[in-house]
């Protein structure tokens, strides 16, 4: 019955969802780094800088995933020539572009989250920083941000869910993840919904523990007021 | 305009802030002019790749049709989603264990799981046991993807919206003995709904955004893949995913505000409880049934 899973050895499914984990960590990492500098910019006191992050924020936000991965492949790769450090290695090319297009797509996201963490802390917490002579990035980076992050796991939680449901966009530039699979798999296979069934599993024990564990730790690490 | 963060700048902090937005303005300049040397190199900034754009032929023969598509699939996605998610939705609190349980593992399946997987089933189920003509398979497995989805979604928000009423609204219903089913339809869901409505006009651009998989990946000839038949007629990739990007970041961006106004007003308006879903405030639900630190607003007593 489930013979199908072992005619494919390259990838395996096995495989395949460890790429898609691969793609989620990646791009998760990269998203949460560019991510927290984007929120930075946005409550900075220099205004150009604000722009700049809720102009990137409300470009992104709107643009579809999908193009901007599909923008990576024959946008930067075909016409500007970026091949990520790997000119001859399609396969890890394609990986590499796909995590810059998921990092910078989902950075936008993190942002927000951050920003809406950040409205969380008191005002009071904030006063008494810089009453006693904090500048501003030792006001965010001290007391606002480490705050913000622990209230905003939840928020930040739905957002890697989101990721590694959104890491099978990749499969439109060809990365063997996934939904890459479960495409050549059912177009072969005569088993639809068995093969469906078994993919469909695959995300809900990726994407369930994830929202439990990090459901849980944000109850934890709650900030109590 | 000053922020919680940093005070109204003095003549020091001016200075400052001064020197940050030159060096600012300077490293985004750089990183413009790269763009500009790197595309003028590339030879995408010839004007004969631009000229299709400002000609109609462009439009009618591709982009216009495509953008019909996308509306087409993302209005019809909506139009079949919003009641399958309404009853879900409203399934999910019912009081009868055997409705709430089965409405609440579709809704969390299907919530689970990536559209494009729900795109790719739904094309390979039409393929095998349907005649559905091979023209209109994609817009069929594409819509059924988006409705599967955004149904669940869906009955997410309503459930949100509903929950978010005071609890004073069912228990003033059943107060003067209504039963439970009128409570529902005369005292909460017209409130939910209205509570809703940004929520769900937000929903939209997530609906509009997933129309892209279809045409990657199902050959669905929407916007982007419109874009490829384009780009291989004129030869101007990246003009065309410019314009295209565009298109999509205008439509979305005109949804997104009206979501927001939407937001603004009803938050304004004295009538109703003041009840309001921000557009935002969906993918939180979960989050907030756990800790609702995060909404906290100014952060009060307890």
């Amino acid at each position: 019955m489930f013979d199908f899973i072992s005619d494919y050895d390259d990838p395996t499914l096995l495989g395949a969802f460890w790429m898609t984990v691969k793609l989620t960590v990646f791009s998760g990492v990269g998203a949460l780094v560019w991510g927290t500098l984007l929120a930075a910019m946005r409550v900075s006191p220099v205004p150009l800088m604000r722009g700049f992050g809720t102009a990137y924020v409300n470009i992104v936000r709107n643009t579809p995933l999908t193009v901007i991965i599909v923008f990576t492949s024959l946008g930067l790769a075909d016409i500007f020539g970026m091949t990520m450090g790997a000119p001859d290695d399609f396969a890890l090319q394609g990986f590499r572009l796909a995590v810059l297009g998921l990092a910078a797509y989902t950075a936008a996201f993190v942002c927000e989250a951050l920003r809406s963490g950040i409205n969380t802390v008191p005002v009071g917490q904030a006063e008494a920083a810089r009453a006693i002579g904090l500048n501003f990035s030792q006001v965010l980076g001290l007391i606002v941000l480490p705050q913000a992050f622990r209230s905003v796991i939840g928020p930040l939680a739905n957002v890697l869910i989101a990721l590694t449901k959104n890491t099978t966009v990749a499969a439109a530039i060809g990365v063997a993840e996934a939904a890459l699979l479960m495409k050549e798999m059912i177009e072969n296979e005569a088993q639809t919904l068995l093969i469906g069934a078994v993919f469909a599993f695959g995300f809900v024990v990726l994407t369930l523990p994830t929202g439990l564990f990090l459901g849980w730790l944000s109850k934890r690490l709650a900030v109590k007021r | 305009m000053t922020s919680v963060l940093y005070d109204a700048p003095g003549p020091r902090a001016k200075r400052r802030n001064v020197i940050f937005s030159v060096v600012f303005v300077a490293l985004l300049g750089l990183a413009l002019w790269w763009v500009y040397r790197t595309m003028d190199d590339k030879g995408q900034l010839e004007w004969s790749l631009w000229k299709p754009f400002t000609e109609s032929q462009a439009w009618t023969t591709y982009l216009l049709p495509g953008l019909g598509n996308t509306l087409k699939a993302a209005a019809l996605a909506m139009i079949i989603a919003l009641p399958l998610g309404a009853v879900l939705g409203i399934a999910r609190l019912s009081d009868h264990r055997w409705v709430r349980v089965p409405a609440g593992v579709v809704v969390e399946f299907f919530r689970a799981i990536p559209v494009l997987l729900l795109m790719l089933f739904a094309n390979e189920v039409y393929v095998r046991s349907t005649d559905i003509s091979s023209d209109d398979r994609p817009l069929y497995a594409v819509v059924t993807g988006l409705v599967l989805y955004n149904a669940s979604v869906l009955a997410e928000i309503v459930r949100a919206g509903i929950l978010s009423l005071p609890r004073g609204q069912s228990e003033a219903g059943y107060a003067i003995g209504l039963r439970k089913g009128q409570t529902m339809k005369n005292i909460l869901l017209p409130q939910a709904v209205t509570a809703m409505l940004p929520a769900i006009v937000s929903q939209l651009v997530v609906i509009v955004k997933d129309t892209a998989l279809g045409g990657v990946l199902l050959n669905f000839t929407e916007l982007l893949n419109a874009r490829g038949t384009l780009a291989a007629n004129y030869a101007n990739v990246i003009p065309s995913f410019i314009v295209v990007a565009l298109i999509f970041i205008l439509l979305n961006f005109l949804l997104t505000s009206f979501a927001s106004w939407l937001e603004a007003r009803l938050r304004r308006s004295k009538r109703g409880t003041g009840a309001v879903l921000g557009a935002d405030e969906v993918d939180d639900l979960n989050a907030a049934e756990v800790g609702d630190t995060h909404k906290a607003g100014g952060g009060g007593p307890a």
